[in-house]
């Protein structure tokens, strides 16, 4: 796994190396309507290359319509995404994965029909050239390039410990592995930056205790910056490196995990307010 | 040691990815294909030319129940225009080969690239409908096709028809039944195998991903527009070609031959067959090829006994197909192709199924 520093300089990078001088990705007065409802206000965030930036808040506080924003579901009504000094904001979200920007679901977005195999291998898609008529005659170059990536998909398989069901339908697995599938097919992208929404959600002890592991090892071994969103406070505080809190489409508090812990905005739109 | 020929892939270890990815990756599985091959080049040896004939319209069928199962089966855009879609191969090659004096050689790939345009043309609604409205869109192209084809006489020659002139290799003419059943078996083995390929590598693999979750397919770099059109496009490009063998083999085309009734006929082949299978597009065209030819059969041969039932059942005929239809989608919603891989599964571990 070590050799995988092929794309962009994200990879290259250690943990401990966070880079806080130059923001891969810059969040400028991010608004978002829909209709009368207003899910973001004015959101500015900076997220530095490196890091693990934890995003909490109370159900309906907007972190998945920021997720979605910043990988193209959504277009803000107000305000600028910049990605490795690129404005993004008008692009389709199949561009921004080009550009390297992977992401997970809440509800897991498998394609249930599809094995775990080739469910890795869609995710090296941007990676892959065969077109339609190379594909069609699976000759040559086609079937080298598929065979290549096959390796590289086999590295996450080990990275991931799911050997055993590469061959298997995702529809048929259990939940917990279904999650480690969706960020096996994320980071089969290899990544710059990737949106984990809620990775550890509905899991057990011991599934959560895995997922934080492959977390911080994705983190170690690439140096992958991530916006994690999450419920767990413990996994929060322990895995993350700055945590940034929204409450009703706002940005109420943003630093690291001790300083949000002892913020009186947080403590109240987390526990409401002493009469 | 020699492998018991009866126990299917037990027992196989591959050791390189390229193993572990071949389509026949067990020595059974070549020798079974490579047997399947004879005996279907042999088929004329011993079959009379009426059944030569029925086995070249099984063939058309295949290579058109392939072509709509990939778009339909697998990337998930339902299409009623199907039929349409043949016609306009149908026609472009017959206008070239009859009007122009073109070869059939050069006109078959032309047909199929026309109807590729037109079919990627009529593909552009699928970026903001899914599912029943986008059968309605296909709907129209079905409509819009048919009626330019009778309403332009000058290229078509309208409701007469056209008669369309037999290929030819050199001096020889392909102009019976056997002459045409190789061209046909050799056309419908390379668009099973091109098929084949591309499910297993990257484009098919993203025509799925869009079937089951448009939504990620997107996020993880698939261009959703591009490969819907290409997807509707290869489709058209099959029933294209379809269409052209179809014309040059009959030797006359009308626009009655490509109505709604086709494209919904094709609809049953894949729904019959199993949606996203290619074997399930090959057992749905011999299904529906064939089952009106056996009814026939059966007719006939119960004909000495009850005498009016010929005229019971062949009228029937669309009832009896309707019939199968929901029992399928009831009892075996993946069709027949499922059933073939059960019958598979069980002779997998057979006789010792521990």
């Amino acid at each position: 796994m070590a050799s995988a520093g092929t794309t962009g300089s994200g990879f290259l990078l250690k943990k401990g190396c966070i880079d806080q001088l130059t923001p891969q990705l810059t969040i400028e007065g991010l608004t978002l309507h829909f209709g009368g409802v207003t899910a973001l206000t004015g959101i500015y965030l900076e997220i530095m290359r490196g890091e693990i930036l934890a995003v909490i808040g109370p159900n309906g506080a907007g972190k998945t319509s920021l997720l979605n924003c910043i990988s193209g579901l959504y277009r803000p009504s107000e305000g600028k995404i910049a990605f490795e000094d690129r404005e993004i904001t008008q692009l389709a979200p199949y561009q921004r994965a080009r550009m390297g920007i992977g992401r997970t679901f809440q509800n897991i977005e498998l394609f249930k029909h599809m094995t775990v195999l080739e469910n890795l291998m869609l995710g090296r898609h941007v990676h892959l050239k065969p077109g339609l008529i190379s594909s069609g005659l699976y000759w040559g170059r086609a079937q080298r390039e598929e065979v290549k990536h096959r390796r590289r998909v086999e590295e996450i398989i080990d990275f991931l410990e799911i050997q055993s069901i590469r061959k298997k339908p995702v529809g048929m697995l259990a939940y917990g592995l279904q999650k480690r599938v969706e960020l096996g097919r994320a980071l089969a992208m290899e990544p710059t930056l990737l949106l984990l929404d809620e990775p550890m959600a509905g899991m057990n002890i011991e599934e959560k205790e895995d997922m934080a592991r492959f977390v911080l090892d994705v983190s170690e071994e690439w140096g992958t910056t991530m916006v994690l969103i999450e419920h767990d406070m413990g996994v929060v505080m322990d895995v993350s490196d700055r945590v940034c809190v929204l409450d009703f489409g706002r940005q109420i508090a943003d630093g690291t995990p001790e300083k949000v812990q002892q913020d009186p905005l947080v403590i109240r739109a987390y526990l409401g307010q002493q009469q | 040691m020699p492998r018991n020929p009866l126990v299917m892939d037990c027992g196989i270890f591959t050791t390189r990815y390229k193993d572990d990815m071949a389509i026949l990756h067990h020595p059974g599985a070549k020798l079974k294909v490579l047997a399947v091959i004879i005996v279907f080049a042999a088929f004329p040896l011993f079959a009379s030319p009426y059944y030569v004939g029925v086995a070249n319209l099984v063939g058309i069928a295949v290579i058109g129940a392939l072509g709509l199962n990939i778009l339909t089966g697998y990337t998930g855009q339902i299409s009623i225009g199907h039929g349409a879609f043949m016609g306009v191969g149908a026609y472009t090659a017959g206008i070239l080969t009859a009007t122009h004096g073109l070869s059939f050689w050069i006109a078959l790939p032309l047909g199929g690239i026309a109807a590729a345009l037109v079919g990627a043309f009529f593909g552009i609604p699928s970026l903001r409908l899914k599912g029943l409205y986008l059968a309605i869109a296909t709907l129209a192209a079905q409509v819009i096709i048919h009626f330019l084809i009778i309403h332009t006489p000058s290229l078509t020659k309208g409701t007469a028809g056209m008669v369309l002139p037999a290929p030819q290799i050199g001096s020889y003419r392909l102009d019976n039944d056997l002459s045409f059943y190789y061209l046909i078996l050799i056309l419908t083995i390379a668009a099973v195998v091109f098929a084949t390929n591309i499910f297993r590598s990257r484009v098919g693999r993203a025509f799925m991903a869009i079937r089951d979750r448009d939504l990620a397919a997107s996020v993880i770099g698939i261009n959703l527009f591009q490969y819907k059109l290409l997807a509707f496009a290869l489709s058209s490009f099959y029933a294209g070609v379809a269409g052209a063998l179809w014309g040059h083999y009959m030797g006359v085309i009308s626009p009655e031959h490509f109505t709604i009734n086709m494209s919904i006929m094709y609809l049953a082949m894949i729904i019959i067959g199993g949606l996203g299978s290619i074997m399930g597009a090959i057992f749905g065209a011999f299904f529906m090829t064939l089952l009106p030819i056996l009814l026939r059969e059966a007719v006939s041969l119960f004909g000495g006994v009850f005498a009016n039932i010929s005229g019971i059942i062949l009228s029937m005929q669309d009832a009896i197909f309707g019939l199968i239809i929901i029992l399928f989608l009831i009892y075996e919603s993946e069709g027949l192709a499922k059933l073939w891989k059960n019958f598979k599964e069980y002779f997998k571990l057979w006789p010792f199924s521990y």
